[in-house]
């Protein structure tokens, strides 16, 4: 319970972050999650051996931590926080995959420990890409881009419904849980059957809620249709972001500095 | 003014399962009144509300709204004459920010946008709200939400209001600031509560519902001096009305 | 169970994004024309109620852990499919944003594996045939808890073949998969003992909520339902089969247009993984045929003959890219600092 009472703080907090005005939370939300796609797409294009070939796209998340004044710590709490998953099917790699494929000195370092940081790496960058989407962008944002983008409709609505109900049945849930808490001795867990039961009346509640809300909404015309405000403006800037991104993610991942950089090196020094 | 503009004819509702909700229900509210409903929990107090922009409709009787009796055919009309606020304010708002959920009925009418905006700005305005415009409603207090959810409803331009319980949970300065700004509003008024002595202040007539039937319907200060009304009723004086409970002790009955 | 993006390669990634793509936008049209504009309310709230529910933990029997539920199943009874597939499909939407549970690439795969199963198969072939016949309690409870279990077993088994077929992971799919469905089998009896428990309380409580959330019991149910199977296997067959094709000829599409482009072959010959996960899967499913492997008989990968991209790296090399990629690092670390520098001005 305690780790989703954080993620829920977590979801008020960012959306803290995202109404800072940096240059990086102006620009228009379409071009924002557009590269956040493109970058994801280039980032997992990468062979299972890549690691020199990720580090440049490291360039994407700590210009946009920077100018967006993101707090990085908070950022990579939240990374190690979903870690696990990757790590725990990744890790299989060193153990599956014996095939020593550099020798450097006494180390023989296998593939697997390669295709294994190689997933560590491409985790890092594409769950850092979507965290710093939604703390440069903001949800309703998000939601306003995915409609411009011909996401249907009632799919954006669903999310924007979801979005605002989320923090009130948190809270009725919670008074629930607690309430069961209050009256239960000796550190007893909850069986199914009360979970169940809680359960239900959270559903109950929750239908009767959704029933107000349609009363409220046909109190003031709701004719099936909802209209948005719609404020997005799309300004050179905007393009100027999408498209720059674009040329230097394409420009990283055709081009492989690290290699470009390590012979510069190594020329000078024959 | 003479003109009549709510009129509740014998007004009845059973629940689905049969229980009978309202049971006979006949009052006449005019331009400019400002009205209390009061009564016990239960008593049919919400219930009658929602017959009056038609989210509920009648077993038996009828509503008039100014010309129009309540029809399925002038439901539009009637309910953008009156403006219901609701009790618990998380249901009126259910758009992302403050602008688009002052926003949403106006849009609904088919009005253009930059008139919405207007429209948006001068009912955030009244409600003294402005500057929660573009706040989403999660990260609203208690008494900005209240006051969001009458800027929803001003929007709209009713001619009536209509309020469930606007001072619920409220802290008592929000409460004494929203009294003052009920007490601005030129519209026919009608509020149910607990709250009697905000009644008190506002509203110069009060309805008492007892289990579905009007039990009195006069003067506010008539009605709450009347204590053998008010305990039938399972209520009791405004709290102003009790005197000082430390140097004006009552005795004990 | 949610399918990570560092784990998927793109071709997969891709295939289950026009799949998913697909059934989402019939189900947006399906729901679009119910016009029960109750739904629209209902559906935000019911998502934002599988988020608050999933904070009543309870504890498993004999275990000591604790869990909560997924709620897709709950979602369907309620909602119907569509509008259920779609409410799931924002759930996954949000916890991939916020939570970074999942991730954008892998959203496809994961609003399939844990949305279509529930609502387009378990739903209409297991709990309708079972409460369709007779709505009791004991009906509702055993259609529950079987759906349940189909549900997930269905998704862990496509968390497992997105995972092979990726090859970012040297997991075998033998082994894999003997563990994901005996644990996913538990998971759903679990979850489908807390689905029955909570269908039922609303079969008791307002028993018409379960009724006006259906719209199956139009008389058309059958032929759309048809349908959206239908549509489900023509892009899974198109997007799976082109791409795997694709990948087959080149494994990794993005590589192959890169060695046209470039003109020179200047990536490593992309990696065995979903090459050898094909061949071994090949031999159980035979799906693609035409693929020829050297060993497609070898389960063992350590064994299995590898040309590594890596292995022809030799010290030298191997120091210049060490060096190149702190330079790298550091030039970023630049950025940053005169990022920083500037700031004042530019803010």
């Amino acid at each position: 319970m305690a780790k989703i009472h954080h993620a829920f703080f977590d979801v008020s907090y960012f959306e803290t972050l995202a109404g800072q005005n940096t240059p990086v939370h102006l620009v228009d939300p379409r071009a924002k999650v557009l590269t956040t796609l493109l970058f994801i797409l280039m980032v997992v294009s990468f062979d299972k051996y890549a690691i020199s070939g990720l580090l440049p796209f490291f360039v994407f998340p700590a210009v946009m931590i920077t100018i967006g004044d993101l707090p990085l710590s908070y950022l990579l709490k939240k990374l190690f926080l979903v870690a696990p998953f990757a790590f725990f099917i990744g890790i299989f790699n060193p153990f599956l995959d014996k095939q020593t494929v550099l020798q450097f000195g006494a180390f023989a370092i296998t593939g697997g420990w390669i295709s294994f940081t190689s997933i560590l790496l491409r985790f890092t960058l594409t769950v850092g890409a979507a965290l710093i989407l939604i703390a440069t962008t903001g949800f309703r944002e998000i939601c306003l881009a995915l409609e411009k983008f011909k996401i249907p409709r009632i799919f954006v609505l669903q999310l924007l419904f979801l979005y605002r109900y989320i923090f009130i049945l948190i809270e009725e849930a919670s008074r629930l849980v607690r309430a069961r808490r209050l009256r239960t001795f000796n550190g007893r867990g909850m069986t199914i059957h009360v979970a169940s039961s809680l359960i239900g009346h959270l559903l109950l509640r929750t239908i009767n809620r959704a029933r107000r809300i349609h009363l409220a909404m046909l109190c003031r015309g709701f004719d099936g249709e909802i209209r948005l405000m719609r404020d997005l403006k799309i300004q050179k800037g905007d393009y100027l972001f999408a498209g720059g991104w674009l040329l230097a993610f394409l420009i990283m991942r055709f081009i492989d500095i690290p290699a470009l950089f390590g012979d510069l090196v190594m020329g000078l020094y024959p | 003014m003479s003109h009549h503009i709510v009129e509740v004819n014998d007004l009845r509702y059973n629940y689905p399962d049969g229980t009978e909700a309202i049971n006979g229900l006949s009052f006449t509210i005019k331009h400019g009144e400002s009205v209390a409903l009061v009564g016990a929990n239960g008593a049919g107090k919400s219930t009658l509300l929602l017959h009056l922009n038609g989210s509920l409709a009648p077993s038996s009787g009828s509503v008039r709204i100014g010309e129009y009796p309540l029809t399925p055919e002038t439901l539009n009309s009637v309910r953008r004459t009156v403006g219901m606020v609701f009790q618990d304010p998380d249901d009126q708002l259910f758009m992302p920010t403050v602008r688009d959920d002052v926003a949403f009925g106006p849009l609904n009418l088919g009005l253009p946008v930059n008139e919405v905006d207007e429209k948006v700005i001068t009912a955030l305005q009244t409600v003294d709200a402005l500057h929660l415009k573009n706040r989403p409603p999660y990260r609203l207090s208690g008494g900005e939400k209240r006051a969001v959810a009458i800027a929803t409803v001003l929007a709209m331009s009713p001619d009536i209001l209509v309020m469930d319980e606007p001072t619920a949970n409220l802290d008592p300065k929000t409460r004494r600031t929203l009294i003052r700004l009920l007490s601005s509003f030129t519209h026919t008024k009608i509020i149910a509560t607990h709250d009697l002595d905000m009644a008190l202040e506002l509203c110069h007539r009060t309805i008492v519902i007892h289990r579905g039937r009007i039990t009195a319907d006069g003067l506010t200060s008539d009605i709450f001096s009347n204590d053998q009304l008010l305990l039938e009723s399972h209520l009791e004086r405004p709290l102003s009305m009790q005197g000082c409970p430390i140097c004006n002790r009552k005795k004990p009955k | 169970m949610h399918m990570a993006d560092a784990l998927l390669s793109p071709a997969v990634g891709g295939t289950f994004w026009l799949v998913t793509g697909g059934v989402f936008t019939y189900s947006s049209k399906r729901v679009q024309h119910e016009i029960d504009s109750r739904k629209i309310p209902l559906m935000g709230v019911i998502g934002a109620f599988i988020f608050a529910a999933q904070m009543i933990n309870f504890t498993i029997p004999g275990t000591g852990s604790s869990g909560h539920i997924g709620g897709g199943m709950i979602l369907a009874i309620l909602l119907g499919p569509y509008a259920g597939f779609l409410t799931l499909a924002s759930i996954l939407t949000i916890q991939s944003l916020f939570f970074a549970d999942g991730g954008l690439l892998a959203l496809g795969g994961n609003i399939f594996n844990l949305g279509f199963f529930p609502c387009f198969i378990a739903y209409p072939l297991v709990y309708k045939r079972i409460t369709n016949k007779r709505t009791s309690p004991k009906s509702i409870t055993a259609a529950s808890i079987l759906s349940v279990i189909l549900a997930l077993q269905f998704g862990a088994l496509f968390v497992v073949l997105q995972t092979v077929f990726s090859g970012v992971t040297e997991l075998p799919f033998k082994s894999f998969i003997l563990v994901m469905q005996p644990i996913h089998l538990i998971i759903g009896l679990i979850e489908g003992l807390v689905t029955a428990a909570v269908v039922n309380f609303i079969f008791k409580a307002e028993p018409e909520i379960l009724q006006v959330a259906d719209p199956l019991q139009q008389n058309d149910s059958k032929r759309s339902f048809g349908k959206v199977i239908l549509l489900f296997a023509c892009i899974a067959l198109f997007a799976g089969g082109g791409l795997s094709w694709f990948a087959s000829q080149n494994p990794d599409g993005l590589e192959w247009s890169i060695a046209k482009i470039t003109g020179k072959k200047e990536l490593p010959p992309p990696e065995q993984g979903i090459h050898s996960s094909l061949a071994k899967l090949q031999e159980k499913t035979t799906l693609w045929p035409n693929y020829h492997f050297n060993e497609p008989g070898i389960y063992d990968n350590a064994q299995t003959p590898k040309a590594s991209p890596l292995s022809a790296l030799k010290t030298g090399t191997l120091l210049s890219g060490i060096i190149g990629a702190g330079l790298t690092l550091l030039s970023i670390i630049g950025i940053v600092l005169l990022l920083r520098m500037s700031k004042p001005i530019t803010s």
